[in-house]
């Protein structure tokens, strides 16, 4: 079983890396992009039958820093 | 004094922490293995280094948090052990949740690397008590994730509880409230990104930092 782990910044939380890439891209000549957040995918092999809590638990105590960071888990059970 | 001086996989300041701890305490400090479960018997200071431990995978310091010494860490912490996190060792404790906040990527996006001005705002603690409040000190900072946010309550409660024990006298990283270094609730750790092991001695083009850990020493001996 796979999962994937989103990882974000917490609205409001300033994210210069995001800026960054924001300016890089209107330096491109891309006009119209509103704002940049950038975040992290972790993608997880899990054993059969892991269960969403167990994820949430490992997002809780390493793979997100909650005083900052939102996570979303999104479940691939056939991959 | 006896002190330990935490060792991780990536640490690149620890010798200079010990050397500052020697010269200041006339003893050598233990250097503690990130794998190791314990701290020496009665120790007195923890001393957790700069340097780029794991090399910043994840985020920086979310490794070294998690590693074996550091529940020893937490524990004698919370026996009231003085414990000092500079730099990456900052960005460990709050990892760990020792201290609150969280140090994030420099709002210019550059590694800064230079002598900066700080405010003494606390010269209560165990770790400022050398220093005279409002007094304006230099050190050195050497970091990319100096960067010190927290939500506006833990930062009001910091403020109000006296626990801002170092601000930048002059905006450096992007820190809210130019914050440069906390303290616990009970004053027994600091967390601060600016490195006064290396204001030591003249030839380190500033001695600022010296008065930390003499006043280190006085208090805890």
């Amino acid at each position: 079983m796979k999962a994937r782990v989103f990882v974000t910044l917490k609205p409001g939380v300033l994210d210069p890396q995001g800026k960054a890439i924001h300016h890089a891209l209107e330096g491109l000549g891309f006009a119209g992009v509103q704002e940049v957040r950038a975040g992290k995918l972790i993608e997880l092999e899990l054993a059969d039958g892991t269960s969403d809590d167990e994820i949430a638990d490992m997002c809780r105590k390493l793979l997100a820093n909650t005083v900052i960071e939102n996570f979303k888990i999104e479940k691939l059970e056939n991959a | 004094m006896k002190s330990a001086v935490l060792v991780f996989p990536g640490s690149n300041c620890d010798r200079d922490l010990a050397v500052a701890i020697r010269e200041v305490t006339g003893r050598d400090p233990a250097m503690v293995w990130h794998r190791d479960s314990e701290l020496p018997d009665g120790v007195e200071l923890i001393a957790i280094p700069g340097g780029f431990s794991y090399g910043d995978y994840l985020r920086s310091g979310a490794m070294a948090a998690r590693s074996p010494i550091m529940r020893a860490v937490a524990e004698a912490a919370g026996r009231g052990v003085p414990t000092i996190g500079i730099c990456n060792g900052f960005q460990v404790l709050t990892e760990a949740g020792l201290l609150p906040g969280a140090l994030m990527r420099n709002a210019g996006l550059h590694f800064v690397c230079r002598p900066v001005g700080l405010k003494v705002e606390n010269s209560q603690s165990i770790f400022t008590n050398r220093y005279s409040a409002g007094e304006e000190i230099s050190i050195p900072v050497a970091h990319h994730d100096g960067n010190y946010q927290a939500n506006a309550e833990t930062l009001d409660r910091l403020e109000g509880e006296g626990r801002v024990a170092f601000r930048y006298a002059r905006e450096v990283n992007g820190s809210a409230r130019n914050i440069a270094g906390i303290l616990n609730p009970q004053g027994n750790v600091l967390g601060m990104m600016p490195h006064p092991e290396r204001a030591l001695e003249p030839a380190h083009g500033g001695t600022d930092g010296r008065r930390l850990f003499e006043g280190l020493l006085e208090a805890v001996a």
